[in-house]
């Protein structure tokens, strides 16, 4: 029996996809809407995009966003590509076990338990709070997704070019910068864009551990948000999954193609 | 040299250490804090709880802080049923919504695993898509949809299903929607990553030896994809336990989950022990899934 695309399989999968994309299709469209009333369509306009670009606060609170995500997803990839490597490479070393499971646990720790026991950590260390402690915060979380992602293809790649650079006699942290990291580049980048995107979704864990001054964007969209649909909303949110849509395409694509010249390059040998 | 070894000597160390010290501040030390915190007494102070412990005084100031501790808070997690309840209703969101996540996302990973080579990275790529486009903004896109003159509603009315506007929003049925909705690529895409791994020469043997292929699906995939099966389910389920934006911005006001009631004791009430109290207890009711869900990680990874 040979696996069929069956008219079921086909059905389950469109239906699957249709569910995903349906309500994000419809708040994109919605958010041209002409309108004052989200419900009534109006005609196409601009204007809640124009009207978005007086909201100061909007645009503070974007700024803060992505300079957050920014600082805490660099940390991330640097934390979290350490971690990978030390998971994969190092052996069983004593207390892996201990650091293991500090890395999968933020994957799946409730938002509230995380927020809280940090803030309450910041607050007994006697730490302002602001722009330094979301930080913080999201490289904690982010840097176990970052793990996750790079040690994947570390697992995975084939280790005698590795063996091969140290039985020549160069030196491991040279054959890390020389050879591994160049390998596992595209998960690097995968990885940094995911922590980039969960520091800009995160609303639980910032609205814990901020302070004055450090007014993050879900933050700012979550309690306009708690008032009713907003067409201006609409307008943010749009522009926001069209940000993230065209930076996940542009990493697949540089991806592939490095992989591309990558195997062209073996090819050619 | 030892072979399985790429770095060494104090290159090693550093790798090991930088994540290692910053999890261990970041991530281990404020779960201390926050159960010596549940162990504190409510006060009106910066910060508001008591006592604080103060080294300066030496042995002194470390006896009256032990002696200032006790279980206040989790009586009063005792006294009030909302605690109880509020447990009780995360407990059963999490467990009928991952079911629900189950019995759809199987069927969406199954079809996806059997689609042609090319089509499966399309496909892996647009059920990631929406896991990285904000909650916040997908579960804002169900407002719009679910309100009282939303499209839902208008689509309903119009076709003649329903004859008057129905309450969707502030219901149990909207956060099941939300919950489904925001956590179905965490369902399918550790489901998808065992199926599409599947051994087929195992369903040809079965359909040689005459089984028809229902029974093939019964013994051969499903027991085969277990591994798919539970780390999905735990994917969705603790994190579903502890959800706060979903029910707030979903649900209605009457039975709160307990992230719902953890963010208000902590938000409103300043109540910062009890709060504590709450997070101590959610996360002894989570800590054998999320063992579970480590083991699975650390085996998927030595393999």
């Amino acid at each position: 029996m040979q696996r069929r695309f069956s008219a079921f399989n086909m059905v389950s999968v469109a239906l699957g996809l249709a569910f995903l994309y349906l309500p994000i299709a419809i708040l994109i469209i919605y958010s041209f809407n002409y309108s004052q009333l989200v419900t009534v369509w109006g005609g196409w306009s601009m204007r809640w995009y124009v009207a978005l670009l007086a909201d100061r606060d909007m645009r503070d609170a974007a700024l803060a966003s992505f300079a957050i995500a920014t600082a805490s997803s660099a940390a991330a990839t640097v934390l979290g590509t350490c971690a990978a490597v030390a998971l994969t490479r190092l052996g069983r070393f004593r207390g892996r076990l201990g650091f293991a499971a500090m890395i999968y646990a933020p994957l799946v720790m409730p938002e509230v338990i995380t927020g809280l026991s940090l803030l309450l950590m910041f607050v007994a260390a006697d730490v302002d709070r602001g722009f330094l402690t979301v930080v913080a915060a999201h490289t904690t979380v982010t840097m176990c997704f970052v793990t996750v992602v790079v040690q994947s293809r570390l697992a995975t790649f084939d280790r005698s070019l590795e063996e091969a650079a140290m039985d020549l006699g160069c030196p491991p942290a040279r054959t890390f910068l020389t050879v591994t990291l160049p390998l596992i580049a595209p998960a690097v980048v995968a990885g940094f864009l995911l922590a980039f995107s969960l520091s800009l979704d995160d609303l639980v864990i910032a609205s814990f551990t901020t302070g004055p001054g450090a007014t993050t964007l879900p933050m700012r969209i979550y309690s306009e948000v708690r008032l009713g649909v907003k067409p201006e909303i609409n307008a943010i949110s749009t522009i926001l999954v069209t940000v993230v849509a065209v930076a996940i395409f542009a990493a697949a694509w540089i991806s592939r193609r490095a992989h591309a010249g990558e195997t062209a390059g073996l090819a050619a040998k | 040299m030892p072979r399985n070894r790429t770095v060494g000597g104090w290159s090693a160390r550093l790798v090991l250490w930088a994540p290692y010290l910053w999890l261990l501040l970041f991530f281990f030390v404020p779960f201390l804090i926050v159960l010596k915190i549940s162990l504190s007494q409510t006060a009106i102070a910066l910060p508001p709880y008591l006592p604080t412990l103060d080294l300066a005084a030496g042995w002194n100031g470390i006896r009256s802080f032990v002696g200032g501790l006790g279980l206040d808070s989790y009586r009063t997690l005792l006294s009030d049923d909302i605690y109880a309840l509020s447990y009780l209703k995360s407990l059963e969101v999490a467990f009928v919504s991952t079911a629900i996540l189950l019995l759809i996302g199987y069927p969406i990973a199954y079809g996806m695993a059997r689609a042609p080579g090319r089509l499966q990275n399309v496909l892996v790529m647009l059920i990631i898509l929406p896991f990285w486009t904000s909650f916040l903004i997908r579960v804002y896109a169900w407002i719009n949809i679910l309100q009282a003159d939303g499209l839902l509603n208008r689509v309903l009315l119009a076709v003649g299903l329903i004859h008057a506007p129905v309450a969707w929003l502030a219901s149990d049925t909207a956060i099941y929607i939300g919950v489904v909705y925001s956590y179905l690529p965490f369902m399918v895409l550790p489901l998808y990553a065992t199926l599409e791994k599947m051994d087929d020469t195992l369903l040809e043997a079965a359909a040689d030896l005459g089984a028809p292929r229902w029974k093939a699906f019964w013994q051969i995939t499903v027991p085969l994809s277990l591994p798919g099966i539970g780390a999905g389910a735990l994917l969705c389920f603790i994190p579903i336990t502890g959800e706060f934006v979903i029910p707030d911005l979903l649900g209605g006001s009457d039975t709160l989950m307990i992230g719902q009631t953890l963010w208000t004791e902590f938000f409103s009430n300043k109540d910062w022990p009890v709060a504590s109290a709450i997070a101590v207890v959610l996360l002894l009711l989570l800590v054998a899934p999320i063992a579970i869900y480590q083991n699975l990680q650390m085996k998927n990874v030595e393999r």
